[in-house]
């Protein structure tokens, strides 16, 4: 692997493997000397054109666990508010020796372009771009659920069979459309429930059902329950009349987590609405996986640094 | 080139046993109990091996020891120059390596850059009271100042000359090769 841009190119065995490192990368955490010397030596730079605290300081502790060596750069208080193209930022770091690029940018397709363009030789990982994916919150959704279902017999093993519900607002959610390849390769069944303005337009040619009825999904059983955050700054138009009716008819609200399986997890990829998409009850609740995903973030994120800057660059 | 067997299933298992009573043997004169013994493989083959001569000690003096494996991939010094390599697991017995004397097991000793690694994977996860090496064969050619305390089989060798190490395990055999 020279780049990570979407889920979609991933095979089965390529996540598979991904997955398994980060076990290997989740024991470290568990250690006295919480840090590996496998990239000593390396730069990685975080270049964020879009706010973020967990995914940043997420691939930061990341990076830094690896011996790594990080730089932080944030659109804000950086020449890129000044107006700096991405070609010339990226021409600027890959003269400064960046070995790794972490972006997250506004723009969907902004980290293919930075790894097709040639302006940086540099690997170039996708923190979410968009609307388009952010491949390693799919990833580490992946790893949560696995470690979940199978504890410590995880390893080598995909997740066939298992059932997966991803509700809300689709039409924005890069997560969802990110945890929809990777999930459907893995061996899982995605269905995707939204209010109908919330579902793109076509979804033909998605791995998925899509229904617009949360009660009917829940009774179906399903083993996990991905909420999305409903994305205020990406919504440009009404898509809904108001908050309290998309919670009532859309949020995962204490009566519906009761009727979930008692072995059903709930997740969300943060950072949550409370009350909106999903009450405090139900992100608190034993069932919720909201935590142990922001702590998988970090192993994953390591596996993917690893996996991408640690060997022999393959022409 | 051809395959000469240097090791068979009787001469591994006989090598296997002798290591086992000169790891006993050296606890002995310390003051420490055996039970503070902890063998820890190097993947994969050594913590095969590690768990042979854990089975052992335990059949020779019950209760002297554990076993576990110690991965030494994120520490090695030649990552950059292959493809990226799969780590694998590291299992720690519970209670930690701090205070105990562990035995890294492996099965060939070369170059000894794999054990300076595994010294460093140490370092980072206790600090053990000593640290011993036991290997199958040792084939010379050593890059680093490292020796191995229990030694299977000395086997001099030439440098294009490779050595197999056959498990039945994951080989389906036991034997010891050189092509």
């Amino acid at each position: 692997m020279r780049h990570l841009l979407s889920t979609k190119d991933l095979g089965r065995d390529e996540a598979i493997a991904l997955l398994d490192i980060a076990e290997d990368m989740a024991d470290v955490a568990n250690r006295e000397v919480k840090k590996l010397p496998t990239l000593r030596g390396k730069t990685v730079v975080n270049l964020f054109f879009e706010d973020s605290t967990r995914t940043r300081v997420s691939f930061e502790v990341a990076a830094k666990r690896l011996s790594a060596d990080v730089i932080n750069f944030s659109a804000k208080g950086s020449s890129l508010s000044k107006g700096e193209s991405l070609k010339d930022t990226a021409q600027t770091l890959a003269a400064m020796g960046a070995d790794g690029v972490v972006i997250r940018h506004h723009a969907s397709g902004a980290p293919r372009v930075l790894a097709e363009s040639g302006w940086i030789g540099a690997a170039i990982v996708n923190a979410g771009d968009g609307t388009h994916e952010h491949p390693t919150q799919a990833l580490l959704d992946a790893f949560t659920i696995r470690r979940r279902l199978h504890g410590a017999g995880a390893r080598g093993r995909g997740l066939d069979g298992v059932t997966v519900t991803i509700v809300g607002d689709i039409l924005h959610s890069r997560v969802a459309r990110s945890n929809i390849w990777l999930l459907t390769t893995l061996g899982a069944t995605v269905s995707l429930v939204a209010p109908a303005t919330l579902l793109p337009v076509s979804i033909a040619g998605w791995p998925v059902t899509a229904g617009y009825d949360l009660d009917a999904a829940i009774d179906n059983g399903p083993d996990v329950v991905m909420m999305l955050r409903i994305q205020a700054e990406r919504m440009s138009a009404a898509f809904f009349p108001n908050a309290r009716e998309y919670g009532r008819q859309w949020g995962l609200d204490d009566e519906r987590v009761g009727r979930l399986p008692a072995a059903s997890i709930v997740m969300h990829p943060g950072p949550m609405n409370r009350g909106l998409e999903i009450s405090a009850n139900a992100a608190d609740s034993a069932q919720s996986t909201v935590l142990e995903q922001v702590a998988n973030g970090v192993s994953i994120r390591m596996a993917v640094l690893y996996n991408l800057l640690s060997g022999a660059v393959v022409a | 080139m051809t395959a000469r067997i240097v090791l068979q299933q009787a001469d591994i298992a006989r090598a296997l046993t002798r290591i086992s009573h000169e790891i006993l043997e050296s606890q002995r004169g310390s003051s420490a109990a055996g039970s503070d013994l902890i063998l820890l493989g190097i993947p994969t083959r050594g913590v095969l091996l590690a768990r042979r001569i854990g089975a052992l000690l335990q059949s020779i003096e019950p209760g002297t020891s554990t076993v576990g494996a110690l991965d030494v991939t994120m520490y090695r010094d030649d990552l950059a120059k292959n493809p990226t390599r799969a780590p694998s697991p590291t299992d720690i017995p519970p209670g930690g390596i701090d205070g105990k004397t562990v035995i890294l097991v492996d099965d060939v000793l070369y170059s000894g850059r794999t054990i300076r690694c595994a010294l460093d994977a140490l370092s980072d996860l206790g600090r053990p009271r000593a640290v011993r090496l036991a290997v199958l064969v040792d084939r010379g050619h050593r890059e680093l100042p490292i020796r191995a305390d229990f030694v299977g089989k000395n086997l001099p060798t030439a440098v294009e000359e490779r050595i197999f190490v056959r498990m039945t395990e994951t080989d389906g055999i036991d034997e010891v090769t050189i092509e």
